[in-house]
């Protein structure tokens, strides 16, 4: 039999439906994967109980002849973003250490309706915010790839769904939910060599994941291919009354919808994504990109996106303003962390619980974000980026009138050795330059993985669509996916 | 144009106010979570997770409340916004759970509108004056801390938490305690005709905002402060009292009113500093972002338009000129929605009784409510909710009136009767015996008993004391215990007398 944790989601999903193996044993295999690999750090808390009783339900409904669902059978990873019952939920913060919500999430219980298991809770940067996981209050996730220059640097895993982009690419669960933000889903699987989507705003429930910038936050899943992603995406979507930004439109049958033939499709390729300075393996990557989709049948237009170096700036503003306000309800007062120091009142129980709870990161962007909005700064700041994100919008909206997709890279660079940019926020901010746009707009946009760069080390392309154009984009990563042929995996060290 | 007026050292001084009214939406639930909303309940009986600000719960607007911030918005003649949106005030404190309170400062859901206050029963009409309304926001309450509880710590009830409010902002246009309360009164019987709020402001589902500045007549506004949270249309216009003197005073000793937020105290009849402005809190406002625009569609404006009552004023003004009601009777009936209703109901079964139009009878049931059943129940110390005697029995009582069955002397004792016992005008009539006598011969024989009782008196008459008469009047009534048909009296006595 095949290494069960080489399998993806279509593949366990139909293998055990089809009676060629358990679910059980599926479970076990990813479980033991998931207990061999902690020097990656990829999970706060495993649960490989809950992995077991989901995968035996699954055989047992199977051995009924009822159905399984669209992900019946498959075990899956949980970003610590997302909240589930009875199961520690701390968004990599010491803060909410110790925290078990008496709720699940939305996307989580969808995914739990649909057949799926839950292997563990997945390391990220804590409340969501970084690039590279070393923000969490658990540690840094370890990237299991690494450079093939004969050095053992420990790489970033990419952020802030780290946990979940390296736990898919060293096999310890065949797919994670993510949530992306400015990029946490995309680049993460860029720097991993493993695909994911961010779908559009208001696809994925927001209801039981916690907060961030509301705006902005939008669930979806990482995997090893395009087709898994879409089996994945149609398990977690859909309409939520509890979720007032929720979209109230049916969701597609995206994995059925699948094609990569790229006929008549017109693929924008932004001049402005084209930077000074721009790595040499990323810049050919990408144009390796538009020649794959080229010969796949699309027709490449030239599109401008003119207020693109203004996006950067303005999610700066906008994500940290949010995340502000979000956090003011972590005070020590009814769940988590409370710091109460001798004599205290209520004022210095605050300031003691979310001195010690709050990570340097999530300090500076809560002061970034108080800054932004205080009186006499507000309109210099918060208004002035609200107008960037519309004129981001409106950019967008005027390239879809020329093209179907647009075609950029995920990130400017492959995957950095951890502590390179920890000293610098500015230098890791910018690592979100190619995926932050598409999140300011709500647009759905993915990562694919597209090669090696001459360290060996992944580079993913990036598809932005259309509004509500996730099948668009799902097309266009399986026509790079085919195209690609990316078969690198990292070598097991750990 | 108000003459109150303050007397200063330095002359007479103008007080300015502006009310912001805080009104409890009634609904069954809060405004943005699921949990139940009745006074009373357990502390932390009615908290969601939302209103506990769980991580990762969201706000959904509830549909209820924003249709009754639109029809209270309409019933004051305002602009509706078909466009508003929700903002987070940011600021710790114990009672907030979410560090933030959702409200509208920037795009706010009804605009401006108008209230008509009457500051003399006796001549509303001419003593109109309209008060501006600025603006209607809907908003969160917070929770509730009871420093009663514990000898070192503050326990937090969240029962109120997320509570819907409207704050309804009136423009500084009252001039006088008097006219604040004539608005409060107004503005409280507006939203209980609409059904809005319940407007009971001694469990604070209504409390005021009390924004306060003197002037010389004719000069610029002064400085103004704030009294927060004043709970009563009494207090509010002791603040109005006692803010405006002490301004007075203070200016007239050469000081200067600064703008702050100040606390009333009912004990001590005064208010005082609480914060100014320079420590006032940097809210942060900022378009929530976990909730959309609300944009409200010509089908729910014109549900919420259609499911308006008729409101006091045009009541008051179909009183008078369908029902042919006195200014002052329509205007006592009118103020409050709960008399209306009764007036009406008993308007109604009055018709029915005595087979007339309503407009026939609405002045006799109209004076009989005011002066008849209010003053029985001011004298039980009871109200028209808990009125012994309901619309249908008064009706009974009226048309027992006007068929000539009883008569009014006598309907007074059978309404003292019915205010005892509850029972009916037709039951008491029967057993006490108290029908009256319109039996021509019965009344006759007791006629010339008196004449030929009193024939002196029948000389004079017949010589032209014609003032004589009532007494005549008043001897044959006795004679007949009071049960005689007065009409059938006067007819027999004039041929009698010739």
């Amino acid at each position: 039999m095949a290494n069960l944790t080489d399998l993806g989601v279509k593949a366990i999903r139909d293998g055990v439906a089809a009676g060629d193996f358990s679910a059980t044993e599926v479970a076990e295999a990813f479980n033991a994967n998931v207990a061999a690999a902690s020097a990656l750090n990829a999970f706060i808390v495993a649960t490989p109980e809950a992995a077991l009783e989901a995968a035996k339900a699954a055989d047992a409904k199977r051995a009924q002849g009822e159905a399984l669902g669209k992900m019946g059978g498959v075990p899956i990873g949980m970003k610590d973003l997302f909240a589930t019952r009875g199961v520690q939920t701390t968004a990599a913060s010491h803060i909410l250490q110790g925290f078990k919500p008496e709720y699940e999430s939305t996307v989580s219980q969808r995914l739990w309706d649909a057949g799926a298991g839950m292997l563990g809770k997945l390391n990220l940067d804590q409340f969501a915010m970084g690039s590279s996981n070393e923000t969490s209050y658990f540690g840094n996730v370890i990237s299991p790839w690494r450079r093939n220059d004969g050095g053992n640097a420990a790489l970033a895993p990419g952020g802030s769904s780290g946990g979940s982009s390296a736990a898919i690419a060293a096999r310890l669960c065949p797919a994670a939910t993510g949530t992306d933000t400015g990029g946490s889903i995309r680049q993460p699987a860029a720097f991993t060599g493993i695909s994911g989507i961010k779908p559009t705003y208001g696809r994925c429930s927001r209801w039981g994941i916690v907060a961030f910038a509301s705006s902005l936050d939008q669930a979806g899943p990482m995997a090893r291919d395009v087709t898994d992603c879409a089996i994945m995406l149609e398990a977690m979507a859909g309409f939520d009354p509890k979720d007032s930004t929720s979209l109230d439109m049916p969701v597609p049958a995206w994995e059925a919808g699948l094609s990569p033939d790229m006929k008549g499709k017109r693929v924008g390729v932004p001049r402005e994504y084209r930077m000074d300075g721009m790595d040499d393996d990323v810049a050919k990557c990408w144009e390796q990109g538009i020649a794959w989709l080229k010969d796949a049948g699309a027709e490449i237009v030239d599109i401008s996106l003119p207020h693109t170096k203004y996006a950067l700036p303005a999610y700066y503003i906008v994500a940290p303003a949010e995340a502000s306000s979000n956090l003011a309800r972590y005070d020590g007062v009814r769940y988590g962390l409370r710091d109460l120091p001798e004599g205290a009142g209520l004022q210095d129980m605050y300031a003691a619980t979310r001195a010690a709870g709050f990570g340097a990161e999530v300090k500076r962007r809560i002061l970034i974000g108080t800054y932004v909005l205080s009186a006499g700064y507000y309109d210099a700041y918060y208004t002035q980026a609200q107008k960037v994100r519309t004129l981001i919008s409106l950019d967008f909206r005027n390239a879809f009138e020329s093209c179907d997709v647009i075609l950029a890279p995920t990130t400017p660079t492959a995957a950095f050795a951890l502590g390179d940019k920890s000293d610098d926020p500015l230098a890791m901010y910018l690592n979100d330059v190619f995926s932050v746009p598409a999140s300011l707009a709500g647009l759905p946009a993915m990562s694919v993985p597209a090669g090696l760069n001459r360290e060996g080390l992944p580079l993913g392309l990036q598809i932005i669509g259309n509004m509500f154009d996730e099948q668009g984009v799902l097309n266009a990563g399986l026509a790079i996916e085919r195209a690609a042929g990316f078969t690198g995996r990292p070598e097991r060290w750990w | 144009m108000s003459d109150y007026r303050i007397q200063g050292a330095t002359g007479e001084w103008e007080v300015v106010i502006g009310l912001e009214v805080h009104a409890q939406v009634t609904s069954q639930s809060k405004l943005f979570s699921g949990a139940a909303t009745e006074f009373g309940a357990e502390p932390n009986a009615q908290v969601s997770l939302v209103d506990a600000a769980m991580p990762g719960m969201l706000p959904v607007p509830n549909r209820e409340c924003i249709r009754q911030a639109v029809r209270t918005g309409m019933a004051i003649d305002a602009q509706i916004n078909k466009w508003s949106r929700f903002d987070r005030k940011n600021y710790f404190y114990a009672d907030l759970p979410q560090g933030y309170q959702i409200s509208q400062l920037y795009h706010p859901i009804v605009g401006e509108g108008r209230i008509e206050i009457q500051l003399d029963d006796k001549d509303p009409e001419h003593s109109n004056k309209t008060i501006g309304i600025e603006r209607i926001h809907v908003e969160q309450d917070a929770g509730k801390l009871m420093h009663d509880q514990h000898p070192t710590m503050s326990y937090v009830d969240l029962n109120r938490s997320g509570v819907a409010l409207m704050e309804i902002v009136s423009r500084p246009d009252m001039r006088s305690p008097a006219e604040a309360g004539a608005y409060l009164r107004k503005l409280r019987a507006i939203l209980r005709y609409v059904g809005s709020c319940d407007g009971n402001m001694e469990e604070g589902s209504m409390r005021a905002d009390v924004n306060v500045s003197v002037r010389k007549p004719g000069e610029e506004f002064g400085t103004r402060t704030e009294t927060k949270n004043v709970n009563s249309v009494r207090f509010v216009m002791a603040v109005i009292e006692s803010e405006a003197r002490r301004q007075v005073d203070l200016i007239e000793d050469g000081g200067k009113v600064v703008q702050e937020t100040r606390l009333y105290d009912p004990d001590r009849n005064e208010t005082r500093s609480m914060r100014s402005k320079e420590d006032a809190h940097d809210y942060r406002y900022f378009p929530d972002p976990d909730l959309l625009p609300l944009v409200l569609d010509d089908e729910f404006l014109a549900d919420c338009r259609d499911s308006l009552p008729e409101l006091p004023d045009a009541k008051r003004h179909r009183y008078e000129s369908e029902l042919g009601l006195s200014p002052y009777n329509a205007q006592v009936l009118t103020a409050e929605v709960e008399t209306a209703r009764w007036f009406e109901r008993l308007l109604g079964e009055t018709a029915t009784a005595s087979g007339k139009q309503p407009a026939e009878v609405a002045k006799q049931a109209a004076n009989w409510l005011i002066s008849e059943l209010f003053g029985a129940l001011n004298k039980a110390g009871k109200d028209l909710a808990d009125s012994p005697v309901t619309p249908e029995k008064g009706a009974e009582l009226l048309a027992l009136i006007s068929k000539g069955t009883i008569s009014g002397s006598i309907a007074k004792q059978v309404l003292e009767l019915m205010m005892e016992s509850g029972d009916s005008a037709g039951a008491i009539v029967e057993r006490e015996g108290l029908k009256q006598e319109s039996d021509t011969g019965a009344i006759e024989s007791k006629i010339d008993e008196v004449l030929a009782a009193n024939m002196d008196k029948v000389e004079q008459y017949k010589a032209g004391k014609e003032a004589l008469f009532g007494f005549f009047v008043g001897q044959t009534m006795k004679a007949m215990q009071g049960k005689a048909n007065p009409q059938v009296v006067n007819e027999l006595l004039k041929t009698k007398l010739g």
